[in-house]
């Protein structure tokens, strides 16, 4: 058994990480760390959780949470990871971070997206990218995960085929729809029921902080800078995430050869399912169908007309977009059976 | 009570996505069958001495009033 501490555990992400983890065979979850709920029972945060742990949410010091467990998953706010990194670094815990603080690779990218300088640049480069579909062989072999974004998760599963094949010639229009989860537990103005509901809000029409793991992943895939433009809305779901990305193509393709392309690139990859049916009650991918899933679901359509490839990826952003993708890369990292602790056929209907 | 039928005994490949269309062993003449990847819809269209004859099925549309 491997002994796990999850800090930051009262948000979503925290509490869907104490979900699986508490789910995992191989897995003691030993503390769980939040400022703000400090002293609470999690199940009282997170009532689904009741009956499942007896764990208190407690505030020690970084150190002493290290001392006590193998693995910390730092589910804390952009910016704030990289002041605990350090220290863990110098006990010798691995870390899985779910926060954008280690996706970079270029540091100058920090201040332009997050608005803020690095504080300890030299340590990105410990961290490997946690996409276990494209980065499988170096996070078998690493300490320290960076978690990938939500929304960058399901363009890049999506896009990823394209940009091997050297479809990605011009810039890569990417339309995200995405739940209220992604936003987190935080309350604001906007969360007001009157406000939100029946609100397709379009949140980010530029901008999106996920716009340069996105140009970094594909960028290595396909061996050229790739340039992305992100507009992201929240629809009116709790889970989930849609993504539908337009590539402009100037030659005639055919769909099976985009079927071959994709059953290719995700040969055995368990997660990855084509949900595209001619004659199905789904005829793409939805995020209904992934809900409390692992599955990153892929679909596209060829449009002759504007001559494009409409690339298509939907998610549970808290599950494939975060913490299922997170309790991944951790069964790789420590060798476990890359699928144990996240076997479960998607809740339909929602 | 339903016949269970034996499936499998002959797969043939979508002429639109290259997967596997899955052809009972029993099948009949105008029989609708579909490929497993893509969903699309053949109907069996001849049966000559154990050779198949497919052609796409007609399919409904979407329509959302565009």
């Amino acid at each position: 058994m491997i002994k796990v501490a999850v800090i930051g555990g009262s948000g979503y992400i925290g509490g869907e990480l104490l979900r699986l983890l508490l789910q995992h065979p191989q897995v003691s979850v030993e503390y769980a760390g939040s400022r703000t709920s400090n002293g609470k029972f999690v199940y009282k945060v997170h009532p689904n959780l009741k009956g499942s742990t007896s764990l208190i949410f407690k505030n020690d010091s970084i150190t002493d949470v290290a001392s006590k467990v193998d693995l910390i998953f730092l589910a804390v706010p952009h910016g704030k990871s990289q002041e605990l990194v350090p220290p863990i670094m110098d006990t010798g815990n691995r870390i899985i971070d779910m926060g954008a603080d280690f996706r970079l690779k270029n540091i100058s990218e920090y201040p332009r997206w997050y608005g803020w300088d690095h504080c300890c640049p030299d340590l990105i480069q410990k961290f490997v990218y946690g996409n276990p579909e494209l980065h499988r062989d170096e996070i078998r072999s690493a300490k320290f995960i960076a978690n990938p974004g939500c929304i960058a998760s399901s363009s890049i599963y999506s896009l990823a085929p394209l940009a091997k094949a050297g479809f990605l010639d011009l810039p890569i229009n990417i339309d995200a729809k995405t739940g209220s989860s992604a936003s987190g537990n935080d309350v604001s103005d906007f969360s007001n029921y009157s406000a939100k509901t029946n609100s397709v809000r379009l949140y980010k029409p530029s901008g999106h902080r996920h716009t340069p793991e996105i140009e970094q992943e594909l960028s290595i895939l396909s061996g050229r800078r790739t340039k992305v433009a992100l507009t992201a809305q929240s629809v009116p779901m709790v889970r989930g995430i849609l993504t539908t990305s337009s590539v402009v193509h100037e030659m005639d393709i055919e769909e099976k050869t985009l079927w071959n392309l994709f059953r290719d690139f995700y040969k055995e990859k368990r997660f990855i399912r084509l949900m595209m049916d001619k004659n199905g009650l789904y005829r793409y991918p939805d995020p209904k169908l992934v809900t409390g899933s692992n599955f990153a679901d892929l679909g596209f359509n060829i449009d002759p007309y504007s001559q494009r490839i409409i690339s298509i990826g939907a998610i549970d952003n808290l599950v494939k977009g975060a913490a299922g993708n997170a309790v991944q890369s951790m069964n790789l990292m420590l060798d476990f059976p890359e699928e144990i602790g996240l076997i479960s056929i998607p809740i339909f209907p929602v | 009570m339903a016949k269970e039928r034996k499936i499998g005994e002959k797969k043939l490949e979508c002429q639109i996505c290259g997967g596997k269309v899955t052809i009972p062993a029993d099948v009949m003449e105008s029989e609708i069958v579909s490929c497993d990847d893509c969903g699309l819809e053949y109907e069996i269209s001849g049966v000559n001495n154990g050779t198949l004859q497919l052609k796409p099925a007609d399919s409904i549309k979407e329509d959302w009033g565009e």
